[in-house]
């Protein structure tokens, strides 16, 4: 595929971590957190992390919207399907993701609840159009680059007059995040976390683009290199942060020009504010509760926010005590550190954030990266 | 879940709807979100929707910085791993 197989060169790969092992400093440091999924799983998945020097290692941020969404929201949406009897549609990654009472939207689904899954938000506007008797509800998670395509649906239910549609808005921001990674008062709790530099997000970027990051990295003192998400593009970010750190440099790069631009699509983020406003406060799962760190919907299209529709109020639950997703989305223990990892909580049965979606760090390494930890035994 | 492929717009339809060639796949797309775009440029489409516009000069720019790389460390071979 055109701009996609060029940049999953092999060899070139290989050149490029051959430049990396010679220009990082043996005494020095690398830690790099790549905030989002798409790289996490872009790293496991080509092995990238055997690429690369022993003083150089990569954190796994955040960055995953299925991982960090709390049990509360999906018993809000399993609520809604099982209680209201409305129609929930959702994207595919929210159906396994486990929720109170050993539920899920799939073990919903099949205790009779009317979830379906949908490809689009457009596709949740069209089953509201095809049951206009029904109450459908668009269970709206992601990060910065999801989140445009559901102003779009709202608007569109506004303008059409679609009475029987709402969505549940679960739509979080980015710096935000990194922000609260790097100064929560959990710090405290978990250690320090030496992390040197930041691969920022690929798609989140197209929508938001690269000047969000400058404040960040002036005040915090700490590079950022915007990547894409195929593996020549993580290996060359990796060098350009190697780069920033022997030079004493903490600037905003972009390896990701091709659809990434310092303003970003003014047209989707437009949208987005005149949809959306900014939440006091929303839950992570694994980070807790980040002050303005998610989005709401405005009073101006209050007719189509679940939450007011269906009066829901938000209600935490606890993870897994023994549950490490808190440590190794900060970067301060590694998903092999979690006694309930690989034994426990696994793909089939996630115990924690970090093993929900493939691009959690424990699944990444689950289906990845165990095999190489394993001792080779002859036989 | 912020998987974007780059597709290629084939055909313009009706409103904000398009047509996209993604690897040799057919499929609509919303085009709400990049209004200036025409047929035959490239987009990176997500749930449905194009997000953004592929520069490919700057696509182009990149694969040469990575082939300067490479050079780069042909002629200054590192230390074996």
């Amino acid at each position: 595929m055109k701009y996609v197989d060029e940049y999953r060169d092999g060899e070139l790969a290989r050149r490029i971590a051959a430049r990396i092992a010679a220009e990082a400093r043996p005494d020095r440091r690398y830690h790099f957190m790549e905030f989002c999924g798409g790289h996490t799983h872009a790293i496991a998945r080509y092995g990238i992390g055997e690429l690369l020097p022993p003083q150089l290692r990569m954190i796994h941020g955040p960055g995953c919207p299925v991982c960090v969404l709390p049990i509360g929201r999906i018993d809000q949406a399993i609520g809604l399907a099982l209680q209201q009897r409305a129609i929930v549609c959702t994207y595919g990654d929210t159906m396994r993701v486990p929720a109170s009472e050993s539920l899920s939207l799939t073990r919903a689904k099949a205790a009779g609840g009317d979830i379906r899954m949908v490809y689009s938000a457009a596709d949740a506007l069209k089953v509201a159009r095809e049951h206009p008797d029904r109450e459908v509800v668009f269970f709206a998670i992601g990060f910065e680059t999801t989140t445009p395509p559901t102003a779009v649906v709202i608007r569109q239910a506004q303008a059409e007059g679609l009475r029987n549609f709402s969505v549940l808005a679960c739509h979080v921001l980015t710096p935000s995040a990194i922000t609260h990674i790097l100064e929560s008062a959990e710090v405290r709790q978990y250690g320090t976390v030496p992390i040197d530099g930041f691969i920022g997000p690929a798609h989140v970027s197209i929508i938001i683009g690269s000047g969000p990051y400058e404040h960040f990295a002036e005040e915090y003192r700490k590079p950022v290199v915007i990547a894409g998400f195929e593996p020549l593009d993580v290996m060359q970010a990796v060098l350009m942060l190697v780069r920033q750190v022997n030079e004493g440099r903490a600037e905003v790069e972009n390896e990701f020009a091709r659809a990434v631009t310092r303003e970003g699509n003014l047209a989707a983020q437009r949208l987005v504010a005149e949809v959306f406003e900014l939440r006091e406060r929303f839950e992570w799962r694994g980070l807790g509760e980040v002050p303005y760190s998610a989005l709401k919907i405005r009073p101006a299209y209050a007719e189509f926010d679940a939450e007011r529709r269906f009066g829901l109020v938000y209600q935490g639950v606890p993870d897994h005590k023994q549950c490490e997703c808190g440590a190794i989305l900060r970067g301060v223990k590694r998903p092999t550190d979690c006694k309930l990892f690989g034994t426990v909580c696994t793909p089939e049965n996630p115990m924690g954030s970090c093993m929900v979606s493939s691009e959690g760090a424990c699944a990444a390494h689950y289906s990845y990266g165990r095999f190489k930890d394993a001792a080779v035994v002859a036989g | 879940m912020c998987l974007a492929l780059p597709a290629r717009i084939v055909e313009r339809l009706d409103g904000d709807q398009a047509i996209v060639d993604l690897g040799g796949v057919r499929k609509p797309v919303s085009l709400a979100l990049v209004g200036d775009a025409q047929v035959g440029d490239y987009v990176i489409v997500h749930v449905g929707f194009a997000i953004g516009l592929l520069d490919p000069d700057e696509a182009q720019r990149t694969l040469e910085l990575f082939d300067a790389m490479a050079a780069q460390a042909a002629a200054a071979p590192a230390a074996a791993p």
